[in-house]
């Protein structure tokens, strides 16, 4: 399986007036040719600024990339010249957002804007964008789709929204698609036809997926392989399977039990204590450390490194790393 | 085009507003028709100084016979050209200057800002007068020099919005589907950054009007030309012995103004988007 997206030591920083917060520090990963990654963590674990620097958009300023590199289809996305990256946005890596309203032009039809990207990229006509529009709205489901592109998104719902936004998204029939929370803002009912949405579209395309989520529903029905973010940093990776059999790192155990307590009628919620420390003022140690409930006195003192497991398991903990066999 | 059905019936609301809209579109049709309906020339010198109103000529003659309903209906149209033009003027670069601006931030906010402040520093119709002493006062003359000390306002306005959008996910999603800057700020950002500057130029017509009408009252009018603020200015030293002569354009000057300011409120109810959710 040949990589489509290698992320390298990629560190994130945003200068703001009280210090410089490291929302990624660090982090490697890589998606295979049509796998679906998820990346998993609470808010403020640096998820959502993976997203924006794969396509180079973080906000500069007061964001930097401070290191790594970030290679998609071989090419450093990072220092690839600006008409070039624009030439990879919308067309070879595509991107959804949270929420499909604020993603959406009030003042234009979605007809329109799904058609921007065809025009962009594809050069097409006038008349050839509008067919393929109502082609590709036809494709994620919407029902009359002719009238549909003429509405404006106002007048849509919100699980019509979202599949806008795939729509236009998947326009250029892109090699990897990066879902940021693709179903938070939706309904409970609306997010699993929007999840089987993208699985099945991602078949029939054989795109691969990078979905970052704090839901780890969604990510044991659609993911290959998880990625567990704790304050800017990877403390876990493995297969769905593994990871949700088997967490190693306490955190992603803490988010299990904390998930599975849905399932679980009557049981008291079990909480991970504590918030995720201030970028301001991080811990000495392992950034967990202070909420850890099998922290060790080297915990506090020196921050583990990754180190892998059992093959393909990478763990940043010392308790873990500890229990290797 | 359900937008603008949605717009004007916002706008009919507004009693005051209505009524404003159509004495100025009166103000200028007179404008427009006035003088092929009343071919006089205003500069002829039609008969004896100093004839009262419905005379011989329906509103009088000036101080040097000249007809002063042929000086009303031709002042209005260089008035009002002045005012229109100067706004578009200023509000082109006004828009450009704040777009650039509050999209890119950093330093070239910086350096449009501080220059944008520095005409905001000086009294505006000063340099205005300045302008038009050291450039002859011709109508091109004075539309640049009002357009020059009209713009600031409008790129403080324009910046404002374009920050508030530029940070919207809408425009990341165009980043994101890889589009060029220039068509993130003219075609996306631009519609929706429009309505506030829109009531603001509306206003803006009618200081540019009183500000010609001030400059034409110093003498620094275009000589060629009649305009309503020329007209007050000619009339100024009569003042005690022929009041209206002064007083029938500025009526005019006031009725204008206070339509395009009564137009320009009607615009902010109808465009402001908090007062939409209504």
């Amino acid at each position: 399986m040949s990589v489509v997206l290698l992320v390298e030591g990629l560190s994130v920083h945003f200068r703001t007036t009280l210090g410089v917060v490291k929302a990624v520090d660090g982090l490697s990963f890589a998606i295979g040719e049509g796998e679906t990654v998820a990346i998993v963590g609470e808010s403020g674990s640096g998820k959502s600024t993976v997203a924006l620097a794969a396509l180079r958009l973080i906000p500069d300023p007061p964001g930097k990339v401070a290191g790594g590199r970030i290679l998609f289809d071989g090419q450093d996305i990072l220092t690839l010249p600006d008409a070039a990256i624009r030439a990879v946005r919308g067309r070879r890596i595509a991107m959804i957002f949270q929420d499909p309203m604020m993603a959406l032009n009030p003042v234009y039809t979605v007809g329109r804007q799904i058609g921007e990207v065809l025009r962009l990229h594809l050069g097409l006509s006038k008349r050839e964008v509008m067919a393929e529009v109502v082609e590709l709205l036809r494709l994620v489901g919407v029902p009359a789709p002719e009238d549909r592109a003429r509405q404006y998104p106002h007048n849509l719902s919100g699980g019509m929204r979202q599949r806008v936004m795939i729509a236009m998204a998947l326009a250029c029939r892109p090699k990897l698609l990066i879902a940021d929370e693709p179903t938070t803002a939706l309904d409970v009912t609306v997010q699993a036809q929007v999840l089987d949405l993208i699985q099945s579209l991602k078949d029939k395309l054989g795109m691969a997926v990078l979905l970052i989520t704090h839901d780890l529903g969604i990510v044991a029905e659609t993911a290959h392989r998880v990625i567990v973010m704790y304050a800017g940093r990877k403390v876990e990776e493995g297969s769905v399977a593994r990871i949700f059999k088997d967490p190693r790192h306490p955190y992603t155990q803490g988010l299990l039990e904390a998930a599975k307590w849905e399932e679980t009628e009557g049981a008291l919620l079990r909480e991970i204590p504590g918030v995720v420390p201030s970028p301001f003022d991080m811990p000495k140690g392992c950034s967990f450390a202070p909420r850890c409930f099998a922290a060790l006195p080297r915990c506090q003192q020196e921050a583990p490194a990754l180190q892998e497991i059992a093959p393909q398991r990478p763990v940043a903990c010392f308790v873990a790393q500890g229990m290797r066999t | 085009m359900s937008f603008l059905r949605a717009f004007w019936l916002r706008f009919r609301n507004n009693r005051a507003a209505v009524g404003g809209a159509a004495v100025l579109a009166l103000v200028v049709l007179l404008a427009l028709i006035g003088p092929f309906i009343y071919p006089t020339d205003p500069f002829d010198m039609v008969g004896r100084p100093f004839m009262a109103p419905f005379g011989r000529y329906p509103l009088g003659t000036d101080v040097a016979g000249r007809d002063i309903l042929a000086g009303i209906l031709h002042g209005g149209r260089v008035s009002l050209l002045i005012g229109v033009m100067a706004t578009l003027a200023a509000t082109v670069v006004g828009v450009t200057v704040g777009a650039l601006a509050g999209y890119y931030g950093g330093r070239i906010d910086d350096v449009l800002m501080r220059s944008t402040e520095f005409f905001l520093t000086i009294p505006s119709f000063v340099l205005a007068v300045v302008l038009v002493a050291i450039f002859s006062p011709t109508v091109v003359n004075i539309t640049i020099a009002i357009a020059v000390v009209s713009w600031p306002s409008v790129a403080r306005l324009a910046r404002g919005e374009f920050i508030t959008h530029r940070d919207r996910d809408y425009v990341l999603g165009c980043r994101a589907i890889g589009m060029p800057d220039w068509e993130i700020i003219v075609l996306q950002i631009l519609p929706n950054a429009l309505p506030p500057v829109i009531v603001v130029a509306s206003l803006m017509v009618a200081t540019a009007i009183l500000t010609e009408s001030g400059l034409s009252f110093l003498g620094l009018g275009d000589p060629n030309v009649v305009s309503w603020g020329y007209m007050i200015g000619v009339a100024r030293t009569v003042l005690r012995v022929a009041w209206w002569m002064a007083a029938i354009p500025g009526a005019m000057i006031l009725l204008t103004v206070l339509a395009i300011n009564l137009v320009g409120e009607g615009l902010n109810d109808a465009l402001n988007p908090r007062l939409k959710q209504r």
